[in-house]
């Protein structure tokens, strides 16, 4: 088992920068996840890694030691595709045998080997059987037990779910995870599902037209986006633009917004205002202004969408549509048209550097 | 992969019938009745031309066991077509390999049709051309010791060797063409895939690429070798007194000795034979893929 690291790493496409001066370092041992819109080069950082291309410039390094010169079949890593890449001329259990089978282990062993594989994501019966016989969850065992029976230093997954419908890649995720704690490799997991790289990782890095915008923590990069991007990337935002005060910023109309958190940025110089949906509360009284409800703006609901568990209500405040979510508590329903009153503390506010 | 397909053609047969029609009609008339009465001269005494005395025999049959030069030649024919065949597999499956998996775009396309040039080109010029290439004093020779610094002698021509050159050159078309298809729908993930789990690129070819392109090998095997058994052009212009083969002497009953009996008779013994090599190799060459 080993961290990776990738530093400085660039890889150009003719004129088209795929990855531009990408450093990260992955954990020994966690669940990263690599977030970004399509065409950002998250499929391009882990062919990097896998060793199936080659950075114009920068190191990357598995378990310390840089790989520059070490060949695919070399480096000791599981990787699962998205259309799985199962071989169609082999059962599932040949499949899973592959791995060890090109390396010569005793035929005992990788029976053993196979079985305990297969028994891990519960597809313990099926050895027997094609890949075109199974379902799309059970392809996507097949190929993660494949991955995982040669003991690799790091699994690479890139949108391993991509391809299953809502219902079973919750399921998959829950296993998925499951596994990786089991057996507790380093895992790069590429996705463009924020939901499912807020639930499953420990760490997440969001790229953006090659560039690692930001990475940390899940709660740390909900809570504490450092740019437009990442915060309405990652879940919902509302932004607020205007002129940094030195603790939060001016809006043209004179409002003032309080912000506890965020880049420091010299007053007067233009800056922006985050805030999650659900975050704001919602009124019609006057204002409930105190000590922990420092911003409060004054609106006009335009639309509600109920959602079962909660509303999404639509306010317009000077021109802009502010976003506010609700747990629907049977009480009050508030009519579109209706004049309220929006409130939220400045620690629920980031400040972020235009 | 089979199933797949033998479950899709299964359904649907019955509202394909209309379309299928206009190919049987075509199937009877050009395959069909000719094959027939083909089968029907090789029962005779005779052709039944100008009011000539015929009759019913066997004999026709019979010649060919009476007599070993036939047999001889027979398996001289099917050594010649399964080398043919084998070279075919040697130059052709590269070649298709590198069109599928290595070249892109516009040198991809250049390259296919330089492969498929010489089915569009006449048989007799594409031998001629051999025979120029081939013969003391021709091209090679000429070239060859252009370039070498000690005198050698080039006369491939009349012999077996130049039987070879021709043959694989007017039939490796169709194993680039069968592999090629094959190679071009394996998915390059596959290729990852095995490299991923520690394979180098000769075990990836050797245990993923080779099964997945069975298909295409043995379809192309099939289209070389059946027609190289019974070639006779290229055997009789490149091979001269070397180039008697089954194929020739078929010819020969048919265009110089006027024997159209004994010709069609021995053509469907060499159909009988070869029909049973294919279904003894079918299952084993099944199992490989
Ligand atoms: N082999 C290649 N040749 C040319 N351009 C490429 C190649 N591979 C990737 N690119 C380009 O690099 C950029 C990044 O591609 P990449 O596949 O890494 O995106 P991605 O983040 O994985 O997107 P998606 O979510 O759609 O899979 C894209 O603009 C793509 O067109
Ligand atoms: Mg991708």
């Amino acid at each position: 088992m080993a961290g990776v690291q990738v530093a400085n790493v660039s890889r150009s496409f003719g004129a088209h920068k795929a990855l531009d001066d990408v450093s990260i370092d992955f954990p020994d041992g966690g669940f990263y996840a690599l977030l970004g819109p399509s065409g950002s080069g998250k499929t391009t950082l882990l062919r990097q890694i896998a060793g199936f291309d080659f950075p114009d410039t920068g190191r990357i390094a598995i378990g310390g030691e840089s790989v520059e010169r070490v060949p695919v079949e070399k480096r000791r890593i599981g990787m699962v595709f998205q259309n799985y890449a199962l071989f169609p001329n082999m059962s599932v259990a040949e499949n899973v045998a592959f791995g060890l089978s090109v390396r010569g282990e005793p035929k005992a062993t990788i029976a053993a080997e196979v079985q305990r594989a297969l028994d891990l994501v519960q597809l313990g019966k099926l050895g027997g059987r094609r890949p075109h016989q199974l379902s799309g969850g059970q392809r996507q065992r097949v190929a993660l037990a494949r991955a995982i029976v040669t003991k690799p230093r790091v699994l690479l997954l890139d949108e391993p779910l991509g391809a299953l419908d809502k219902a079973l890649r919750v399921d998959m995720q829950i296993e998925l995870k499951r596994i990786q704690r089991e057996i507790g490799i380093t895992t790069i997991f590429v996705t463009h599902d924020q939901e499912e790289a807020l639930t499953m990782s420990d760490r997440i890095g969001i790229l953006r037209d090659g560039r690692l915008v930001q990475e940390g923590p899940p709660e740390e990069i909900y809570d504490r986006p450092q740019s437009e991007f990442a915060a309405t990337f990652l879940g919902d935002a509302n932004i607020f633009r205007g002129d940094a005060t030195g603790n939060g910023i001016r809006l043209p109309d004179g409002t003032a917004i309080a912000a506890a958190s965020g880049a420091s940025v010299a007053v007067g110089t233009k800056a922006s205002c985050a805030v999650r949906p659900e975050r704001i509360r919602i009124s019609t009284g006057a204002a409930t202004a105190g000590a922990d409800i420092a911003n409060v703006l004054k609106g006009r609901v335009s639309k509600r969408i109920f959602a079962g568990n909660n509303s999404t209500y639509f306010v317009d405040h000077d021109g802009q549509t502010l976003k506010v979510i609700v747990q629907n508590s049977g009480a009050e329903r508030l009519a579109e048209g209706q004049p309220v009153v929006l409130s939220w503390s400045s620690e629920s506010t980031v400040l972020i550097a235009a | 992969m089979g199933d797949q397909l033998a479950t899709g053609s299964r359904r649907g047969l019955k509202p394909a019938l209309p379309l299928l029609l206009p190919a049987y009609l075509w199937l009877t008339v050009a395959i069909f009745l000719p094959l027939s009465a083909m089968v029907f001269f090789s029962f005779m005494t005779d052709l039944p031309l100008a009011g000539k005395e015929w009759a019913f025999t066997l004999g026709n049959y019979a010649a060919f066991f009476s007599q070993s030069l036939y047999s001889t030649l027979l398996l001289a024919s099917l050594r010649l077509g399964l080398e043919v065949t084998l070279w075919c597999v040697v130059v052709g499956y590269p070649a298709a390999y590198v069109l599928a998996k290595v070249l892109k775009g516009r040198s991809r396309e250049a390259i296919f049709l330089l492969v498929i040039l010489p089915f569009w080109s006449n048989g007799l010029v594409r031998i001629f051309s051999w025979a120029m290439v081939l013969r003391e004093g021709g091209i090679l020779d000429t070239a060859l010791n252009a370039v070498l610094p000690f005198k050698i002698n080039i006369d491939l021509m009349y012999s077996y060797p130049a039987v070879i050159i021709g043959l694989v050159h007017s039939y490796v078309p169709y194993m680039v063409l069968t592999c090629y298809l094959t190679l071009q729908a394996i998915d390059d993930s596959l290729l990852e895939a095995g490299r991923s789990l520690g394979a180098s690129r000769l075990q990836v070819l050797k245990r993923v690429i080779i099964p997945l392109s069975m298909p295409g090998l043995i379809a192309g095997a099939a289209l070389i070798f059946v027609p190289v058994v019974g070639s006779f052009m290229e055997p009789r212009i490149l091979g001269g007194r070397t180039g008697t083969f089954y194929g020739t002497v078929i010819e020969d009953q048919f265009v110089a000795v006027f024997n159209w009996p004994l010709g069609a008779a021995l053509s469907f013994i060499l159909l009988a034979v070869v029909l049973i090599i294919l279904a003894l190799a079918a299952p084993v060459l099944r199992r490989a893929g």
